[in-house]
């Protein structure tokens, strides 16, 4: 296996008074796709919030390239290469699609452009809608904005929450193959309930359930193991 | 030059050629405190418009352009250089009392920072009052200001104020089209989500209270000038309630659409006033402008520039959607 890129141990987070992650360990090696499984609530958007920093972890620890990032702020966290794209994709609705894609650029210089090129050649419908206002576009225009949006800088490490959610499935396939391209220049970390997309695209995977890992493996093994499947997601 | 930018260049021609075809001081006065309010209207939508923080006690910047140039030009001279001196007084402690405030209340939810230029506002207000050798007290005091400027419904005043309030509108826009801006921008829509792609927020937003507040003092300085007075109603709660009114008006965001509230709230409580010689009850003036607003909220909820923007791309898009289907149409056929 691969040098980790990022590694958490033992983390637990509260949000307010309540206890969501009691211990999650993980680690994840460059240059790979690692799934996060489990059922509804069982912490996979507040592990990856806890990565930001958004719902910063109370105790354990959240490493990334061997440098300790626990207590960094959101901003920070981000500007030493992570890319979120979050469940509810984040789209600021007021601006144009141009505005997103370049308020996420932070920076404009030769290799965000030739980014800029390939984003849109990956989702030409981002180029139709230029100056259409975000809050304008469909679901699935919407998610595709939001995964250029997150590619536009040079993350080593994009964190993508339920990129299928809500969408149709041919617009899934078209997320799917993008998430697949995207792969070959970053690590990702995916968090997905759609077990096909999840197992298509994942090199290795971990189990979520209450708050805690609970089993971790190659994606083969999960799409061989049945019991597994129907024991943690439900899904045979 | 672009569109918008042609259309704004030949409305501030016409206006400024006004003065020189039209010669009703009153209405020229009138269209004179639009320039005025337009700018600090504009300077309230930076805040609220673009990054989303309510403030109220913005009126404490107008009321420093005002005192500060008031002070500096009673206290010396009524000459240009001090009438300068004072405008450079003004936008200094502008800026510093806006970054002090941001620093204090920018990192917590916006309604600190609302809270906290109220509490400013006052304490401004109360030392104007308390410092009667500088300020005159409540009274306030008539102050004299450079001869270029004492005919107050003259062309050199109005030109000045036109002048300033188009090359602040231009200044002001270029700012909310800069990355910058479009980081404020995105930060009124999801603070959190700014912070996740690398932005410290409070940086942007201490920016952003630091040019209104330097904006809206730079309209006290023309304030004062317009009225050669100035007492302690320039701290009032009211100032900033007009302010706002202006914006939501005219339409938060726009930056255009605040100059046009002022133009509608100056010129409607100029008219409206007259109708308390109809019945007693339009002496409040403010029961009028309440159901002018009203019926602004119901038919244009963005605003009026804001709802009119919103048309023009809902049809823009949908012509689009047309040709495109039609387009498509044709290709199936063939």
């Amino acid at each position: 296996m691969m040098k980790a890129l990022l590694e958490l141990h033992d983390v637990q987070t509260y949000i307010d008074q309540y206890h969501i992650l009691h211990d999650i360990s993980f680690e994840v090696p460059k240059g790979e796709v690692t799934v996060l499984l489990g059922r509804n609530g069982a912490g996979k958007t507040t592990t990856l919030r806890t990565i930001m920093g958004l719902n910063p972890a109370a105790k354990g620890s959240v490493q990334y390239n061997s440098e300790d990032i626990t207590k960094l702020s959101p901003y920070k966290i981000a500007k030493k290469g992570i890319g979120y794209v979050p469940e509810d994709q984040g789209i600021f609705e007021g601006l144009t699609v141009g505005e997103n894609m370049r308020v996420a650029m932070k920076k404009e210089n030769e290799s965000t452009h030739e980014r800029m090129e390939w984003v849109l050649d990956l989702f030409p419908d981002l180029k139709t809608f230029w100056k259409k206002p975000g809050g304008q576009l469909s679901g699935g225009q919407k998610q595709m904005l939001a995964i250029a949006r997150a590619y536009m800088n040079e993350n080593e490490l994009l964190l993508i929450d339920e990129p299928s959610k809500g969408l149709a499935p041919i617009v899934v396939e078209k997320v799917m193959e993008s998430i697949q391209q995207m792969k070959e220049r970053t690590t990702i970390v995916l968090v997905e309930q759609n077990f096909l997309m999840a197992s298509r695209i994942g090199d290795q995977f971990y189990i979520l359930d209450d708050g805690q890992t609970v089993h971790q493996g190659a994606m083969e093994e999960l799409q061989e193991n049945e019991t597994l499947r129907k024991k943690y997601l439900g899904i045979a | 030059m672009g569109r918008s930018t042609g259309i704004y260049v030949i409305i501030a021609l016409l206006l400024a050629v006004l003065p020189f075809v039209y010669d009703d001081r009153i209405i020229l006065s009138l269209v004179m405190q639009v320039f005025i309010f337009g700018i600090f209207a504009m300077s309230y939508d930076l805040l609220l418009g673009f990054t989303g923080i309510v403030s109220f006690g913005h009126a404490m910047f107008f009321g420093i352009g005002a005192y500060s140039v008031a002070i500096v030009l009673n206290q010396n001279e009524a000459t240009l250089f001090y009438l300068l001196l004072g405008t450079l007084l003004a936008v200094a402690v502008a800026g510093i009392v806006s970054f002090i405030a941001g620093v204090l209340t920018l990192r917590l939810q916006s309604h600190f920072y609302a809270m906290l230029t109220l509490a400013l506002a006052g304490l401004f207000m109360v030392a104007a009052e308390k410092m009667r050798s500088l300020t005159g007290g409540n009274e306030g005091f008539v102050l004299m200001v450079p001869d270029m400027f004492i005919d107050t419904s003259g062309p050199t005043l109005y030109l000045t104020c036109l002048i300033v309030l188009v090359v602040f509108f231009f200044l002001v826009r270029r700012f909310t089209q800069s990355p910058v801006g479009k980081v404020l921008m995105a930060i009124r829509e999801n603070e959190q989500r700014v912070e996740s792609i690398g932005f410290s927020i409070m940086y942007y937003k201490v920016i952003a209270s630091m040019i209104s507040g330097i904006v809206a003092s730079i309209a006290g300085v023309l304030y004062v000038l317009s009225l050669q007075f100035v007492d302690t109603s320039v701290f009032a709660t009211d100032v900033t309630l007009d302010a706002l009114l202006m914006t939501i008006i005219g339409g938060v965001g726009t930056l255009v659409g605040p100059i046009i509230g002022a133009g509608i709230i100056e010129f409607a409580h100029h008219w409206l006033s007259d109708l308390a010689d109809v019945h007693w009850i339009f002496k409040r003036w403010i029961i009028l402008f309440g159901i002018v607003y009203i019926l602004a909220v119901i038919f244009f909820p963005r605003g009026i520039v804001g709802t009119l923007q919103e048309i023009w791309i809902k049809r823009k898009y949908k012509k689009q959607q047309g040709k495109e289907a039609t387009k498509d149409k044709n290709e199936a056929a063939s």
